[in-house]
């Protein structure tokens, strides 16, 4: 029965929701609408567990004193004082709060997320790097293709050859776009079958478990 | 090359300084045109076709004045009576001949429109004759969806065929997959060296179809951690995902027989955020030195950073994902990439289940026949070239 009711309430709504997007009526734009917001009400249930789970991942780790610990303790911390500014910082009277909560946001967090980002362009710069290098004939050709499209992209391109933009603006239209839509192809297909295994009760593991 | 900047300059001054005088000549050229304009003939409002009602399409000609270049645009304007209060609702650009109003106060009641032709000048506008009354409705059938259900519908007939062959036990062969291939070896590696395996269902929530497919593979790499009893991570940024990758290890750890090794804290929550989930994976990666890690669902900026890092310490890596862009990083900074439909045959391929393998024998035969029709087409719109329209308007769907 564990297993049944779950199956159940899927192949039913894969059916309706599968006829529901050939009708575009206001009744059945409504059920759709409905139903995405159930998912916004389950995630925040789902939330709840996913906070009490950080919370114990953190503790486990100072309680068994594992490796960087003290790292934890940063990290419950900023968690609490986050959420109590974030709450509080809204009420009448307790505005400083919410200025203290933004500063925190806008001078610590921000920053710290592009940081991080900005990692990127020295990683991209290492992987164009390694991906470059012409050990094979397809490598070569990445190569060329990949230098051609750089210079296409940039005025010094059109400085050296008027042609170099069209070149490189063909490369990405019709080699490049031919096998993206070849992966796309096979994405949608792959899509669809995952859906409909899981419709039909085929797939189960995401039930928990195997078959 | 010195001599080349200045020129070079020279002639960029000399271009700007022309193309700025036309603009200025404008309200010259314009102004006799102010009082002559010529309205829009033939304005017509009609049902917009295939939506929930509270749209109405008003299509017209264009202005005879527009070829001359004496149109700013279109203004649609809409009344409940003929002779009533006209409203604008809409504007277009010189070159649209249609416009759909979709915020139509009610459905089933007529209404009436005018296009008022703006010319360049201040003054120069002209009102068109009114339309004929039109209702807007909702439909109960997307008929430009027809290709959709049709090419559904055949799908599921060429998969139920398989799922068939496959369950009177003909044997379904499958193309070795290396990156698939390779997740027993990776699994025994890090068993071998005693460190943890790292599993990442991506970055995406659960309604993701790659997510999905993410934790159909997590179950099969969980079942394998189980029996050789390796320590897996899985961090997650989302809280659904969490949820549910914490209940597929439970179960696939209890099906291997061995609930007891099952550890709680193998699947936590990491955060919301896109750039501290990345540096919280870092963090874990430089830390815990994981033998093997798995990147697999859908992954967006971060995928570089998370791989890169991971090739670092020396991981063997397998990533999947069918986020096209993503795709190259992941080929260059990792052992073995699934690539697109990959990631959806794995947890088939992985299982060996003739069920699911009926299903990929069904996917690749729906891309057999894709391809077919590809070629028809192709053939069909090189010998009559009129024929070009007519294909692509039987594939676009609405």
């Amino acid at each position: 029965m564990k297993r049944q009711i779950p199956l159940i309430i899927v192949l039913t709504l894969g059916i309706v929701f599968f006829i529901q997007f050939f009708i575009p009526s206001q009744v059945s734009t409504n059920i759709y609408q409905t139903t995405l917001q159930w998912e916004i009400v389950i995630s925040a249930f789902a939330i709840v567990l996913a906070i009490g789970s950080l919370i114990n991942h953190h503790l486990l780790k100072i309680r068994r004193r594992k490796e960087h610990w003290w790292n934890s303790i940063v990290t419950l911390v900023a968690l609490v004082a986050m959420a109590l500014l974030g709450i509080f910082g809204r009420a009448k009277g307790m505005e400083s709060l919410g200025q203290l909560y933004r500063t925190l946001f806008l001078y610590v967090q921000a920053p710290m997320d592009s940081a991080m980002f900005s990692i990127l362009a020295f990683y991209m710069a290492s992987a164009a790097y390694r991906a470059f290098r012409a050990r094979s004939q397809e490598a070569a050709l990445l190569l060329i293709s990949g230098f051609i499209i750089m210079l296409g992209v940039v005025p010094f391109g059109s400085l050296i050859w008027s042609k170099i933009p069209d070149i490189a603006e063909w490369i990405m239209m019709v080699p490049n776009m031919a096998a993206k839509r070849g992966i796309l192809f096979g994405v949608g297909l792959g899509m669809t079958a995952t859906s409909l295994k899981i419709v039909l009760g085929i797939e189960r593991s995401w039930l928990g478990g195997g078959k | 090359m010195r001599q080349k900047i200045p020129g070079l300059l020279l002639v960029l001054f000399w271009a700007s300084l022309c193309l700025a005088l036309p603009a200025q000549q404008i309200p010259v050229t314009a102004e006799p045109a102010a009082a002559a304009i010529a309205p829009v003939p033939e304005v017509k409002a009609g049902d917009t076709p295939n939506d929930g009602g509270n749209a109405i399409t008003v299509t017209w000609q264009a202005s005879p004045d527009e070829a001359r270049g004496l149109v700013e645009g279109y203004e649609v304007l809409r009344s409940e009576t003929v002779d009533g209060q006209y409203s604008k609702v809409g504007y277009v650009p010189y070159g649209f001949t249609s416009f759909d109003d979709q915020e139509v106060p009610k459905n089933a009641s007529d209404f009436f429109y005018q296009v008022k032709t703006v010319g360049r000048g201040a003054a120069a506008f002209t009102l068109s004759a009114v339309s004929n009354p039109a209702q807007a409705r909702e439909q109960w059938f997307n008929t430009a969806r027809v290709n959709a259900l049709i090419s559904c519908l055949l799908f599921t007939l060429i998969v139920v065929i398989f799922i068939s062959r496959a369950k009177r036990g003909q044997s379904l062969f499958i193309r070795r997959i290396a990156g698939l291939a390779a997740v027993e070896e990776a699994v025994g590696r890090a068993t071998e060296m005693g460190r943890p395996i790292l599993y990442v269902p991506g970055l995406s929530t659960i309604s993701d179809v790659a997510t999905i497919a993410a934790l159909n593979i997590l179950g099969q790499v969980a079942k394998k951690a189980a029996e050789y009893d390796t320590p897996l991570l899985v961090p997650n940024r989302d809280p659904v995902v969490f949820t549910v990758a914490q209940e597929i290890v439970k179960e696939a750890y209890a099906e291997v027989g061995r609930p007891d090794a099952y550890n709680h804290d193998s699947v936590f929550y990491l955060t919301d955020s896109q750039m501290g989930f990345a540096s919280g994976v870092d963090g874990i990666m430089t830390r815990e030195k994981p033998a093997t890690n798995f990147f697999l669902g859908m992954f967006w900026a971060e995928s570089l950073i998370l791989a890169e890092t991971g090739a670092s310490t020396g991981a063997i890596q397998i990533a999947g994902t069918d986020a096209i862009s993503q795709l190259p990083f992941f080929i260059t900074a990792c052992d073995y990439t699934l690539i697109g439909e990959e990631l959806y045959a794995a947890s088939a391929y992985l299982s060996k289940e003739p069920m699911l393998l009926g299903t990929m024998k069904g996917q690749d035969w729906s891309k057999a026949i894709i391809v077919l029709l590809l070629l028809a087409g192709l053939a069909t719109a090189l010998i009559a070239p009129g024929t070009r329209d007519f294909i692509l308007k039987i594939l676009k769907v609405g």
